[in-house]
């Protein structure tokens, strides 16, 4: 259960980043995690609701967008995007492919005041 | 009541990220000094502390080597690590469940990095949370041991698919616990297939010179 950890962080980050802006109140959280990055989504979220408590994030909402595992395919000379991040292999040529690009993002886009 | 438009305030910036500037000085720190470090990962239980005391052993009649050893609670692996001759350090994490760049950081204090060629970091027995931290770690290993099943890789790929080598461990135990060796290897191929796959056992030492020979041409590439 690191997304605690995690939860702090995020409400450190944004909390510094509102003050800069002069936001008394966040809204919403905007989110990018990777398939690879091992946060579970709702984990995160009861976990970020502990920790924006007493913050100008508190019931701030968390919106995630997953990012999908991309792999570069040698074969095919390109990225390519597993529909299954269990399964490194090309959805094109087939081949298996484990240059990982994409998929292990932890980002913390934007913020979102009401 | 406020007529103030809604407003959107960029960050783009990475979660991690005060960990992955701590680990990026850790891994220059590292390089200058020629530490070779390697990140152990594995469930708990998996024979990550035997496999280290067996390499060890064998590893320090040709460099010097140390080992940071990260656990919830007690000593008893640094403990079993010393008899090896090896210079260790305990960190007990207390309720965390991963280790991160900065705890890293604060248990080399005092060593000198100079006079160790190889620096093992055992993490925190747990196959999701170590494997979004970076240490600061040249190369990174996972252990799968026969008694935890073949399908661990496909449970956990953000662990197996970020490993640079994967060992089984505990072989000896393959046959009394009916580990399919061949699915183990397929389930790890699948999620990762550029690592190594090492079959090992601390207890009987098979597989052992395989996993140090992988290790020395690691330690020789970089050198």
């Amino acid at each position: 259960m690191h997304e605690l950890s995690i939860a702090h962080n995020i409400v450190t980050i944004a909390s510094a980043a509102a003050a800069e802006a002069g936001a008394d109140t966040i809204s919403a959280v905007h989110l990018r995690i990777g398939a690879l990055a091992g946060v579970v989504a709702d984990a995160l979220r009861f976990s970020f609701a502990i920790a924006a408590e007493g913050t100008p994030l508190t019931n701030a909402e968390l919106i995630i967008e997953e990012v999908p595992v991309v792999v570069f395919c040698p074969g095919c000379n390109a990225e390519v995007t597993l529909p299954n991040p269990r399964l490194f292999r090309c959805p094109q040529c087939n081949q298996p492919c484990g240059q990982i690009v994409h998929g292990r993002e932890l980002e913390l886009v934007a913020l979102e005041t009401p | 009541m406020s007529y103030e438009a809604k407003r959107l305030i960029e960050i783009r910036q990475g979660v991690l990220s005060k960990n992955d500037q701590l680990a990026a000085e850790l891994r220059s720190r590292f390089h200058a000094a020629g530490v070779f470090v390697v990140n152990l990962l594995s469930s708990p239980g998996a024979g990550k502390t035997s496999l280290l005391e067996a390499t060890m052993r064998t590893m320090l009649a040709e460099c010097r080597v140390a080992a940071l050893v990260g656990d919830l609670a007690t000593d008893n692996d640094a403990r079993r690590l010393a008899r090896s001759g090896g210079l260790v350090r305990q960190i007990q994490t207390g309720d965390m469940c991963h280790l991160e760049a900065d705890i890293v950081a604060r248990h080399l204090e005092g060593w000198d990095l100079n006079q160790i060629d190889l620096l093992f970091i055992e993490n925190v027995g747990n196959l999701v949370c170590p494997s979004g931290y970076d240490l600061g770690e040249a190369t990174r290993v996972v252990l799968l041991s026969t008694t935890e099943g073949e399908d661990k890789p496909l449970k956990y790929p953000s662990t197996f698919a970020t490993a640079d080598a994967v060992l089984l461990t505990k072989m000896d135990l393959a046959e009394a616990v009916g580990f399919d060796q061949a699915l183990a290897e397929a389930n790890v191929r699948a999620v990762n297939p550029l690592a190594p796959i090492i079959p090992t056992s601390a207890r009987r030492e098979g597989g052992l010179a395989a996993w140090m020979a992988w290790l020395r041409e690691r330690m020789a590439a970089r050198s």
